[in-house]
């Protein structure tokens, strides 16, 4: 019988958790202090990135080598750029995708627990909003709509 | 150290198709549930079929993994082929996780500790299902922090680039 009871439960936990991340993973949310320094505006520049940052926007994503998802989430966010950088001078949009692995200093700043994680920075390199797990279109054109408000 | 615009991603590892990996999710669930009903006596043998197959996908490649050679021998020519491809790495990730958490529950149920067997199988079942039933990717939640945790001296070296 306590085996019978363990599967009904585990079977609930993960319809609710699955459920759960369904419904929150890829939005857009504000941001959340930054650990290392709460006093400052978390904010990353070109020289920390290794590249640089977009006139209108830039996504800094982070992923893994054993992450499925941010394949899509690389692919869906090099559209974007490539669609809004069309025919511009400077690029506007900045999709820069790093492995976490290499970057635990940033990973450990900006608290990053899981892949992909982005974050949208504004013009002058500020942190403006956060998406953890992978986004949908919608959820890139909302982020670039909240930016520009 | 440079950011990279997609080498972390890049295509030069296996690939294979990703339904592969959702349908053995279903049938490591369904063990591994018929593994815990039947308890620490009758559900040792499955156990041992689960092991050796996590042990198989995890050692020496997803490719390697039974359930995954089931899915191409009988279900696949059924489905047609797949539309896209997967790296391999995240499923091949999971099926070490699934290894060490049904290892302990071996280990556990040899030793007579039944609540160790109960727990770590009831993990690995909590993982495999939410992997059949949502696509979980296991790799995204607990890689990353494994290697926060254990980069945490080799991390404060590095100079920034």
């Amino acid at each position: 019988m306590t085996g019978l009871y363990i599967v009904g439960v585990v079977l609930v936990l993960a319809l609710a958790f699955g459920g759960y991340r369904r419904r929150t993973d890829g939005r857009v949310r504000g941001p959340r202090p930054v650990a290392s320094d709460r006093t400052q505006e978390a904010r990353l520049d070109a020289r920390s990135l290794g590249a640089g940052l977009g006139s209108r926007a830039t996504f800094v994503q982070f992923s893994s080598s054993v992450c499925a998802p941010c394949r899509a989430t690389h692919r869906l966010l090099s559209e974007f750029t490539s669609a809004a950088n069309l025919g511009a001078d400077a690029p506007r949009l900045a999709h820069i995708d790093i492995d976490a692995e290499t970057r635990l200093d940033l990973v450990r700043e900006f608290g990053v627990t899981r892949t992909p994680t982005v974050l949208v920075l504004d013009p002058g390199g500020a942190v403006r909003q956060r998406i953890v797990g992978a986004p949908r279109k919608p959820d890139i054109e909302e982020a670039l709509q909240r930016l520009a408000a | 150290m440079s950011p990279t615009s997609s080498a972390a991603l890049a295509g030069t590892h296996d690939v294979i198709d990703p339904r592969g990996p959702r349908f053995g999710a279903v049938v490591t669930s369904a063990v591994l549930a018929a593994a815990l009903i039947l308890g620490p006596g009758w559900g040792l043998p499955l156990l041992a079929v689960q092991l050796l197959a996590f042990a198989a996908g995890a050692l020496l490649g997803v490719r390697y993994q039974p359930y995954g050679w089931l899915f191409r021998k009988l279900v696949r020519p059924r489905i047609g082929p797949p539309t896209e491809f997967e790296d391999a790495r995240p499923p091949r990730f999971a099926q070490a996780v699934g290894l060490t958490f049904a290892a302990v529950g071996l280990v556990g149920l040899l030793a007579g500790a039944d609540a160790v067997f109960y727990g770590a199988i009831g993990v690995a079942l909590l993982a495999a299902l939410l992997n059949a039933l949502f696509d979980f990717c296991l790799g995204c939640e607990l890689y990353l922090l494994g290697r926060r945790v254990l980069g945490a001296q080799a991390d404060q070296s590095g100079p920034r680039p």
